[in-house]
Order: C-alpha cells, then structure tokens, then sequence
C-alpha cells in the first residue's frame, strides 16, 4: 500500500535531541497520522522527549504540550481529557476540530514510575493515546537499568563485570500488561517501519477509548552505535524477532503486522551495538542461546495466538 | 432567602463545590475525607452538578489530573489528607509552578507513623512551602464559605496560586453545624464562571507548559511565584470583604477577640480557636485581660495585620498543632517570632504544641495555656520554648 505523509510537522526541528535519536523519530512520524481536522494536545512524561524539546524559553512543539512530572503523564492526559470532555458539554469549549489527547513517555516513565497512573488511566478508558518510547533505559539520566531493558544489555547500572555480564533479567511485556486492561487497541511498532507505526497511530486515534503504543526507539548514546544506523538496528530488532510489530484488539484479538517466517541471527542485530559487545565473546554463547530461544518461543506464541483469534471481526475503526 | 441547614465540615465542602459550578473532580479516598468526594458523587449522580469526576487510583493522580485539566482553563476540584497529601507532595509544587488555580480540601489529619487518623496540622504544615495559598476554618460555616473565597483568590489573575482550605479531621468533618447557605445565584454572582486559567490551552495558538527552565531561567518563574504570593496579601482581604457584602457574615484573615487591651493573646489555628476563645470569654468575666486570634490565612503570611492586631499584647502564645522536630519551635510560633524581631517593643512570645493524633484540648487545657502566658507576663521570662499540654511525657 501507498500514503502520503501529511505536510504539517508538529516536532519542530533544531531541539536538542542527539544525533540519531530514535525517540523523536518515532514521534515525529506518529504525529503523521493526525488529519488536517484534527487538533492534538499531547502530555509528555518528564525525559529525554522532554528535556530536548522544551528548554525555557524554546520549546520544538507546534501542538499544545504539557508535562507535569515523571510518573504522570497518564494521569494528566485523563485530566485534560475529562476537561474538554466537560467544557464541551457546557458549550464552554470554542474549538471545533476534533481534539485528540496523547500522552507519550519514556520506558522508565512507563514500565516503571508510570505504570500505577498508565493502568489506572487505562481502566477508567479514556478516550486518549498513550505512546511509550522504549529506549530501553533510563537515558536522561545516563543509561541506567529499566523494566524494558532487555537480557544481557549493558547498562550503567548493570554493567559488564567478572561475574554478573549485564542485565539478569528479562524485558517487561508492556503490550500484555497494557492488553490485559482489555482496551481497545495496543500495539507495537517500530520507526524503522514508518508506515506499520502511522497506521498503528490512526488505528488508536479511531479506537473508541484507551489505546497504547509501544514503540522501540533505538538510542545511539545508550545503546553504542553508530548515529547513521538508528532505522537499520530497528529493522534488524523486528527481522530477528527481538522486537515482533503486532496488534491487540480489546485484549482478544492478536495480529501481527510484521510476520518473520525466517528470521536472522540474534547476533546480526546485538553486533552492531556497543551495549551488548561482550555477548559476541565465547563465554556468552549459552546466554545469547538463551535470550534467542526466548525471543522465538514468544514470537512463535504470538503467531499461535494470531492463529487462534482469527476468526474475531475487527471492529470498523481498525480499517484506515 | 439564604437556606439554612446542618451540615458536616465535609457536607458543607460539596454543598459549597457544588455552587461554585466545578467541572472537573478528581480525589482518592482518605478518611477523613471520603464524605466530601462521595456527596460530590451523590450531586453528580443525580444530575445536580455537571461535572467529570476521575476515580484515579492515587492522590499523586489525583492532583496531576486537576492540575491538567485547570490548564484546559476548566474549574476543578480536590480534597485530600494526611498519607494522601504526602503522596502529593511532588506534584503540589507543579500545580503552583505551571499556576494552576486548583482549589483543594484538607481535612486535616495526623501522619503516620504511627497510622492515626486524626486531626493535627502535621498534613498541610509541611506544605507550607509548596507556593499554595493555606486558609484554615474554624466552624462548618467558614468551612463553607471559605471554599468560596478560595476559588475567588485562586483564580484571580494577580494571583493564580492553587488554594487550600483546611478543616480539623472529624472536629470538623463529621460534625454536624448549621450553616447559612448562599443562594445558587449570589454565589455564581461573587464567582463568575469564565476561563480559570491565565492562558488556557489553545489549539489556535499552541503553548507550552511546564517547560524546563535551566539555571539562566528557573530563578525568574520562582520570584514571580513569590510576587503572586505577595499579591495575594492584597487580594485576600478584598475577596473577604466582598464575600462579607454577599454573605453578611464578617471575615477578615484573621478573626480576633478582645486583642485591644489582652495583656496575652493565643493565636491558633483551626477548630481550636473556638476553644480557645470560648474559655477567654470565662476568663474576661474576671475581669482577666486575654485575649484570642483566630488565624484564617497562614500563607500568605498576613504579617502586616499581625503586627497591627498582637503588638499591644505583652505575651503571645503562639499554638502549634504539629512538630517541627529538632526545630525551635513550631511554624506559627517562628513565623510569629521572626515577625516581631525587628520591632523596638517585642511581645513575649511562647509556643504550646497539642493536640497531636486528635488528643483532645479540653477547657481545662485552654485555661491552663491562659494561665501559662498570664504567668510569663507576670514573671517577664519564658520557662520554655516550646510547651507541650496535653501529652505524658
């Protein structure tokens, strides 16, 4: 399929993001999806989007922005879509396009600090967007562990010593977490598939209440790579399976958008960065064997649940 | 004709809610607390208020999402406490940062631990700090009306500061008083509905807020706080002065009895000032020169009327219902220390801390803290600081 992306850019260019950064790619490209009769306010947790995009007395937006603090940006969405809910109700509201609200954060202000604020928006089902950047760390900060950073990745906080080799654990399943609120819409993306993530976008615009997406935003700085190579590590994160793109209808219905019937080696996507240097040395065989077999077995699950949900209809706001 | 009726301290908070038109809710149960948010849910239910109530699932939401939505320029509204209220403490900076003229109930309660639920000042006390304008009731009238002239300062553009209005847990909450009620249509005159927000959300002409400022730029966004806050000692009276021409009932930051010729006055805050000036009148039978000060405003500190109403007095008792541990004394008693240094005649001032978790100030308590600054201004000297009634020690 063809479309054409629409003019306006409501990411100004010339903030303060690094070279490379898949964050503000990944928003510049969602906020693609809203039409020209539509209008948005977006309420951005405290981080890296932030902090680039909003340095007194600059700020990079062309759209209303709010940002209140780390752990809230769920809440503070609710809060402006309840009050144009309202003022609307009582003709006190002289916008007439369509407002849309979308609440966008960090993995940290969305696996971690922000989940209790995420879940308890989610539940209420308000009409609104929520967009998590997964860098898979606290980058503002200086490349500290999250909830999203995956098996093995070198963080400063889980760094590579003698005896533990990087992060213990595994990475949250924030799509699951967000699908078990059974809203209407949850997906994954990927801005290295622009056109996969703008659909996503205008599917969660049209869906009726709550919709969350999750979208990996390679990082240059905490993730060592090469700038040059933001949209191809993207690429290699969905082709080896680390990072499958897929749906989740009202908690139900499961289709993956991106399927990958061969995949490529787990080791053409983790040589390319810097934060997982020390799983290519002989010793890490059994934990890269590890972290391939668990990026499969889920892909592989994913491709049984699309399987088995085949048959539920996909409601008519999913078709853009 | 003005409705009469008995209320709670609680009751009275909706009812007043109520009449002020508000538009977004949005709390998380506490007790002593709950009675607000579920009469406010009964008004809604029933079609009596238009209103989006957000059942969030904590104080830190509940104020992030009155403080978003009073941006959109809406009316909006939250009661809190105690736990609750620490639970916020992040956010009650940002409201008053970003200048959210939010207007928010407390209903005063201990802090844990240990877990208590009731009345001291230890909740707000430690929010003294966080650029929110503080107003304590007395009674379930002021209760009532205070949330009126709440909405009046806050949403003043010299001012737009979010506002508190502080009532003692259960000695105010759950009793029930009467209360003079405003007519739907007074109260809407004092409190026009109209854009709350200096510079509400537009789509038309798209603004960022809650920026970050660095060093070059913070400082200024925190001095202009201060000037609002500065602007607010103007503010306050005009609005008490004109909800007293609504109402016809009196109110001024302060309300004070027989300061004129007291040779001690006890300033409080809260439910406590009834006490206290209840036993003064025993003592004035007597012919006993003391005197009372019932504080309704404590930030902005209205330092000017202080000085004018307690200067006469040869000893201040000042009465702390938290601990300022490792301090001095308690906050009222420094603010009221700090207030005089610098005068030629300085009262005698003293600090009494009570009340802690709910222990009672019994008659018996207030006559003894007279007593107490009777006898300082006999002897000249302050025996101690800081006096604690009411606790075994």
């Amino acid at each position: 399929m063809s479309i054409s992306l629409p003019k306006p850019e409501y990411l100004a260019p010339g903030h303060a993001a690094c070279q490379g950064c898949g964050a503000t790619l990944a928003i510049r490209q969602a906020l693609m999806a809203l039409r020209p009769d539509e209008a948005a306010i977006v309420v951005v947790a405290t981080g890296c989007l932030e902090v680039v995009t909003t340095i007194y007395p600059r700020t990079s937006w062309r759209i209303p922005f709010v940002h209140l603090a780390f752990e809230n940006a769920a809440a503070g969405a609710s809060g402006i879509e309840a009050a144009l809910r309202v003022l609307e109700r009582k003709g006190l509201l002289k916008e007439k396009k369509k407002i849309h609200v979308i609440a966008i954060g960090g993995d940290g202000g969305t696996f971690d600090i922000g989940l209790q604020a995420l879940s308890g928006a989610l539940e209420r089902g308000h009409k609104f967007v929520y967009i998590c950047y997964d860098n898979e760390a606290y980058m503002n900060t200086g490349i500290q562990r999250s909830g999203a950073t995956p098996y093995r990745a070198w963080t400063t906080t889980t760094p590579v010593g003698s005896k533990i080799p990087g992060k213990p654990q595994f990475k949250k399943n924030l799509a699951g977490i967000a699908a078990a609120h059974e809203i209407p819409y949850v997906a994954t993306a990927s801005p290295g598939y622009h056109v996969d993530l703008i659909n996503k976008m205008r599917r969660a615009l049209n869906a009726p209440g709550p919709a969350l997406l999750h979208i990996l935003a390679p990082c240059p700085t905490g993730w060592r790579y090469d700038p040059s190579l933001t949209v191809e590590i993207a690429r290699l994160a969905v082709q080896t399976r680390f990072f499958p793109l897929y749906e989740i209808i009202y908690g139900r219905k499961y289709v993956v958008t991106m399927p990958v019937p061969k995949p490529r080696p787990i080791t053409d996507y983790l040589k390319l960065q810097g934060r997982y240097a020390h799983m290519l040395r002989p010793e890490m065989k059994k934990d890269v064997e590890r972290l391939e077999k668990v990026v499969n077995e889920f892909y592989e699950w994913l491709m049984k649940m699309s399987e088995v949900t085949k048959d539920l209809p996909l409601p008519s706001w999913y078709h853009v | 004709m003005p409705k009469i009726v008995g209320l709670t301290g609680d009751e009275a908070v909706a009812h007043a809610v109520k009449q002020c038109d508000v538009d977004v809710i949005a709390a998380y149960p506490i007790t002593p607390q709950t009675i607000i948010v579920e009469t406010l849910g009964d008004f809604i239910a029933n079609g009596e208020l238009n209103a989006e109530m957000v059942h969030v699932e904590s104080e830190h939401s509940a104020l992030s999402v009155v403080t978003a939505a009073a941006l959109t320029g809406a009316r909006v509204f939250t009661a809190t406490c105690s736990q609750g209220l620490a639970l916020m403490f992040e956010i009650l900076y940002i409201t008053s940062g970003v200048r959210a003229p939010v207007v928010m109930a407390i209903a005063n309660r201990a802090l844990s631990a240990p877990i208590n639920i009731h009345a001291d000042h230890s909740d707000s006390m430690a929010a003294r700090d966080s650029g929110w304008i503080q107003l304590y009731a007395e009674n379930v009238q002021e209760v009532y009306d205070l949330i009126f002239m709440a909405y009046k300062i806050a949403e003043n553009k010299e001012v737009l500061l979010p506002t508190m209005v502080c009532l003692d847990g259960f000695t105010l909450t759950h009793t029930l008083e009467r209360v003079e009620m405003l007519d739907d249509d007074v109260a809407l005159k004092y409190l026009p509905k109209k854009p709350t927000y200096a510079h509400p959300i537009s789509i038309e002409e798209p603004a960022t807020y809650g920026s970050l400022a660095l060093p070059d730029y913070y400082f200024e966004f925190k001095i202009q706080q201060e000037f609002a806050m500065n602007r607010a000692k103007e503010v306050i009276p005009k609005a008490m002065e004109e909800f007293t021409k609504v109402s016809g009932r009196e109110y001024y930051v302060y309300n004070a009895y027989a300061t004129d010729d007291a040779d001690v006055i006890v300033i409080s805050l809260g439910s406590t000032s009834g006490t206290m000036r209840s036993v003064a009148k025993e003592l004035r039978k007597k012919g006993i020169k003391v005197g009372t000060v019932a504080l309704r405003v404590y930030r902005p500190f209205p330092a000017k009327e202080l000085k004018e109403v307690l200067s006469g007095a040869k000893v201040i008792v000042t009465m702390d219902r938290t601990l300022s541990f490792g301090a001095l004394g308690g906050p009222l008693f420094e603010d009221l220390r700090s207030l005089f240094y610098d005068e030629d005649r300085r009262p005698l001032i003293a600090d009494v801390v009570y009340g802690l978790g709910g222990r009672d100030l019994t008659p018996s308590d207030a006559k003894a803290i007279f007593e107490y600054g009777l006898e300082i201004a006999k002897t000249g000297h302050i025996p101690e600081l800081v006096k604690f009634v009411g606790v075994r020690e």
